[in-house]
This record gives structure tokens, C-alpha cells and sequence, in this order.
């Protein structure tokens, strides 16, 4: 048996497949900015300097300066970061919660706690996210905290339903089968035989959410319910560029452009991987 | 059939029921005394406890549920805390505003969609499909409401065809009205578009492999009467319940927009209602919502078992 060789071609498929590299590339990007944030930024994205307000992107601030002077780039660098980690956090909790709910229905399937946990689902399926969001918030007060469970209670049954309906086809298969025969517990096979074998959807569900959630939290932010000043993001930086949008479109159109390439990137990534995870379309490349 | 559709109706009254249950208790842990907030800080004790005896907050969590479910079955949303008028009315007058928006928004997104999903499934790896599948793509990934800030930025800023925001109202007139919700609608349309040309171009690639395909142009049809004829009803059922889910992402995605041109419907009552933490309104707007989404549903699941008979049977 060698490990390595499986490996080594699903790399040399990946390389080969255009829209993953480029997928993959946008999001290191932003990643790499965010991460880079957390040492150094070319200005202190807190900083007012009312004196240097509303200039267009000059060698000195590459995205140019908001209404308060503060650097736009420098606040779109740790607006990644405020992205990615609510999106990261939120769609954890959906995986973390949804995926056992997912596998444990498949497990049971046809009982009552099946039927509990998928009507439950489209019940939560029926409060559109955002206004799921707005609820949360309108409750418990606005905050990056309340945004990850706001956009995080919405990704349980996206995974819930995922996992149960890819492993009620796997709970018929022979292996599964034989672990029965050979007498291991439901919950040991659900973890140690399905979960391996759905694991490559939900990684590309996992992208696929990942791109949403930053979209969800821009629109959250947009609206003052996600994170609170002084922490720069996206969504409020586009907030304070709707009323000077005339006056300095440059503070509407870089923010923008973050959170598009961004999601963008995200979704190239999930559909490259959702071929390269696919044996019969990597056969057919 | 009689037996299918007592079977949805009682889901459906089930999901009703359960939805009015989770927004009633989720306003019930909201911190903070409604009676209290309204009279403000320096209110006399005996003014907010009679606040409160006339509010209904004094009665039992269940008899509140109650008395508010039946309400609603009367169209009795309550009394605004901050408005003081009737909920029902505020909610009916932007509802003249956030419905409209939406029908305008799905029907351009299915107009926009059809057409470009037919273009890219019959061209199939064209330069024409990939350009479909290029600006689809570019499509889901743009914010709604950065794409409604520029559609301002440049045509109604730069080019002034159309004004930045607010809503002259029904009584201006047909044609003024539809024109101060284009931009919102088109804005709101764009993702809704994306995702409907890619669930049309798939369907339909679908429906092109079939082998009834093969035998309609084997008989002679060209490959447009082929398309026409066999390929596009077959392909729209999926489409259509596509469309029938877009309502509520509509309606939910107008609660933003409305916001951008300052459009005074659903979703800016609900902002200025929290704000303002008048929270029967809150609940009033959500739970109208919620329903919305739910009947909607229900009617496309309807729909769908009308067509096509095998769904009638019971889900498994």
C-alpha cells in the first residue's frame, strides 16, 4: 500500500484544474492579509487623521483614506480578519452541531427522534437567515459574538440535512453492513464508516457556507448589527461610504471589491474541490 | 390526493404553530421591562405598573401566547409601543411598498434567467455558456447592497435617471412608483438571476440527455422545436420550485435593500423598530414574514405534487 501515490495525483489533479488554482489562490490571499494584520499594517487602521480625510488612493495609502483619514487598506487587511473569523466560528458551529444531528437521524432512521430533528430543521430552514439574524440581534443586542450565532444557528441544518441524506445511502452499503455483523454500536459506525465517507461533502458544503456566512456577516455589519467600532469590516466600512458615495466613491468600491473576491474566490475553491472529490469526473479530466 | 393534502395541511398548521411559538419565546428572554422602557427612567412605579396590567405583561406566559395567537387569527398584531397606533395598520401600509419590490425582483430575475440559462445549456461549453457561467459566478459573489449602491452611483448620481432613494407613494401615480423601485428591484434581483440561469442551464442540460430527445428529433424535429417542444417543460419543474423558494430570500433581502434607498416597507420598520425597541413590531413583522415563507412553500409543494403524481406519495 502507498499512501503517498493516491495523494500525489489528487495534487497533480488539483494543479490541473484552473478554476481551483485560482479558487484556492484568492482565498490565501485574503487569509495571508488578515493573518499578515495581526503583525503589521502600513498605518494603525484606528488612527484618525482629519487633515489627510477622503484622499484617492495615492503611493502612500494604496486604497486611499475614509472620512476620517484613517487608511482604507489597512482596515480592509483586519477586515478579513473580522470576516473570516465570524464566518470560520459560524460555520463551526453548524458543522459541529449539524453533522452528529445529521449522522444520528441517518442512524435512527424512520423514528421519532429522526422525524424531531428534520422537521426541526425545516422549521429553522423557514426563518429566512437574515431575518433569523436581525431577531438574534434585535434580542441580544448587536456584536460580532450575537453575528457567529445568528449565522451559525442558520448552517445547522444545511449540515444536518446534508449528513443524514448522504448517509442514509451509505447505511445500506455491505461495509456498513459488516460492521453490523461484526457487532460494533451505531454510533461507532456512524463515526468510524460514514463520517470518513462524507467527509469530502462536507468540505465542499463547508466552502460553500464559508463564502455565505462572509456575505451574511457584510450584510449584519452593513446594517449595524454586526461588529461594533473601533473594529474595522467590511460591511460598516460600506455603511459609512453610502452617504459620501458621490463625493468618494473609492470608500464604496475597494471594500466591495474585498468582500466579492473574497466570496468569489471561496466559491471556485468549493466547486474546483466538488470535481477533484468527484472519481468520475477526475477519470474524465 | 384528499389524503396527501390533509397530510401538508396538517404540517402546515404544525409549522405555523411552531414558528409562532419560537418567535413569541425568543421576545420573552428579550432583557428589559416593555412598560418600563416606554414611560423612560424617571417614570412614577404606579404609571408603569399600569402600564403593564394594560399591556397584558401581568398575565401568565401561556395566557400571553394564547391571547396573542388569537390575535393574530383576527389580524390583531397588538399596538406599537413607540407608533401607538394598531400594528396591523403599519404593517399593511409597507406591505404596499416590500410585496410590490419583491414580485418586481423575482420577476426580473426570471426574466433575466431564463433566457440566459437557455442560451448556456443549448450552447453547451460555447464561448456564450461560459460567459453565463462567468457572470453567474460573479453574481452570487457580489453583496446585494454594495451592487445597489453603485446601481445609485451611476444612474442616479452620474446619469439621473432615476432618484437616489425614498418612495413618492402609490398616489403619485402607476409609473412614478414602479420607477423609484427599478433600482432596488434590479439590485435585489442579481444574485436570484445567478442562481436561477445555473439551476436552468443544469435542468435543462438534464432534460437534453433524456432519450425522448433523442426520439423527438429523430422524428424530425430541429433542435429549437426539440428544445421547445419536450426539453423546456420538462425542465422548468425544478426551476419552478427554485423560484417559489427566491420569494422568501426576496422578501428577506428587501429588508436590507429597503434600507439603501431609504423605501419605507417591511424592513425599515423592522430597523427602526429595534432601534427603538419596540419590540411588538419586531415580532409582529417576523412572524409575517415566517408565514409568508411557510405558505409559500407549501403552495410550490402543492404545485409540484399536482404535476408530477409519484410526489404524492409520502416522502421518505
Amino acid at each position: 500500500m502507498t499512501a503517498a501515490s493516491p495523494d500525489r495525483s489528487f495534487l497533480r489533479a488539483a494543479l490541473g484544474h484552473p478554476a481551483f488554482v485560482i479558487g484556492f489562490a484568492l482565498s490565501l490571499l485574503f487569509i495571508a492579509l488578515a493573518l499578515v494584520s495581526f503583525v503589521w499594517t502600513p498605518f494603525d487602521p484606528t488612527k484618525l487623521a482629519i487633515a489627510n480625510k477622503l484622499k484617492t488612493p495615492t503611493f502612500e495609502h494604496w486604497f486611499g483614506t475614509d472620512h476620517f483619514g484613517r487608511d482604507m487598506f489597512s482596515m480592509i487587511m483586519v477586515g478579513a480578519r473580522v470576516s473570516i473569523a465570524v464566518a470560520f466560528v459560524a460555520v463551526g458551529i453548524g458543522m459541529l452541531i449539524g453533522v452528529p444531528l445529521g449522522l444520528y437521524a441517518a442512524a435512527r432512521r424512520g423514528s421519532l427522534v429522526d422525524e424531531v430533528i428534520m422537521r426541526g430543521n425545516d422549521l429553522v430552514f423557514a426563518f429566512p437567515s437574515l431575518l433569523l439574524a436581525i431577531m438574534i440581534t434585535a434580542v441580544f443586542g448587536p456584536g460580532a459574538v450575537n453575528a457567529i450565532i445568528a449565522i451559525g444557528i442558520f448552517n445547522v441544518p444545511v449540515f444536518a440535512r446534508l449528513a443524514r441524506g448522504a448517509a442514509l445511502s451509505l447505511w445500506t452499503r455491505d461495509f456498513v453492513l459488516a460492521a453490523r455483523v461484526a457487532g460494533k454500536t451505531r454510533a461507532r459506525i456512524s463515526a468510524e464508516h460514514i463520517l470518513p465517507n462524507i467527509a469530502n461533502l462536507l468540505i465542499v458544503q463547508g466552502t460553500i457556507q464559508f463564502s455565505l456566512a462572509i456575505l451574511a456577516e457584510a450584510a449584519l455589519a452593513y446594517v449595524g448589527l454586526g461588529a461594533q467600532p473601533p473594529l474595522p469590516s467590511w460591511g460598516r466600512m460600506l455603511a459609512d461610504a453610502q452617504t459620501l458615495i458621490s463625493l468618494a466613491p473609492h470608500m464604496a468600491l475597494f471594500p466591495g471589491f474585498a468582500i466579492i473576491i473574497t466570496v468569489l474566490g471561496l466559491n471556485l475553491m468549493g466547486d474546483g474541490l466538488r470535481d477533484l472529490f468527484d472519481p468520475k469526473l477526475r477519470r474524465g479530466r | 390526493m384528499t389524503a396527501y393534502l390533509l397530510r401538508r395541511f396538517l404540517s402546515l398548521s404544525l409549522s405555523l404553530v411552531a414558528a409562532s411559538l419560537v418567535i413569541f419565546l425568543v421576545m420573552e428572554v428579550v432583557p428589559g421591562d416593555p412598560a418600563s422602557f416606554m414611560m423612560g427612567i424617571n417614570a412614577d412605579p404606579q404609571a408603569v405598573a399600569a402600564l403593564r396590567t394594560q399591556l397584558g405583561l401581568d398575565e401568565p406566559l401561556p395566557l400571553r401566547y394564547l391571547g396573542w395567537v388569537a390575535g393574530l387569527l383576527q389580524g390583531d398584531f397588538g399596538v406599537s409601543y413607540t407608533y401607538r397606533v394598531p400594528v396591523s395598520e403599519l404593517i399593511a401600509e409597507r406591505v404596499m411598498i416590500s410585496l410590490p419590490l419583491t414580485l418586481y425582483a423575482l420577476a426580473l430575475s426570471t426574466l433575466i434567467a431564463f433566457p440566459a440559462g437557455i442560451l448556456a445549456a443549448s450552447r453547451r461549453n460555447s464561448a456564450a455558456d461560459l460567459s453565463v457561467m462567468g457572470a453567474t459566478q460573479l453574481g452570487v459573489a457580489i453583496p446585494n447592497f454594495w451592487f445597489a449602491m453603485i446601481l445609485v452611483l451611476v444612474f442616479a448620481i452620474n446619469l439621473r435617471w432615476f432618484s437616489a432613494g425614498g418612495f413618492p407613494g402609490w398616489d403619485a401615480g402607476f409609473w412614478p412608483a414602479i420607477k423609484a423601485l427599478t433600482l432596488p428591484a434590479i439590485a435585489l434581483a442579481l444574485p436570484q438571476a445567478s442562481i436561477l440561469a445555473r439551476v436552468m442551464r443544469s435542468s435543462l442540460i438534464d432534460t437534453l440527455n433524456e432519450d425522448f430527445m433523442r426520439t423527438a428529433r429523430a422524428k424530425g424535429l430541429s433542435r429549437g422545436q426539440a428544445l421547445r417542444r419536450h426539453a423546456l417543460r420538462n425542465a422548468l419543474i425544478p426551476v419552478l420550485t427554485i423560484i417559489g423558494l427566491q420569494f422568501s430570500f426576496l422578501l428577506a433581502g428587501g429588508i436590507i435593500i429597503e434600507n439603501v434607498f431609504y423605501l419605507p416597507g417591511l424592513g425599515r420598520l423592522a430597523f427602526q423598530a429595534i432601534t427603538q425597541r419596540d419590540l411588538i413590531v419586531v415580532r409582529s413583522v417576523v412572524i409575517l414574514l415566517v408565514f409568508a415563507v411557510i405558505v409559500v412553500t407549501f403552495l410550490v409543494d402543492l404545485a409540484y405534487a399536482l404535476a408530477d403524481p409519484r410526489l404524492r406519495r409520502r416522502r421518505t
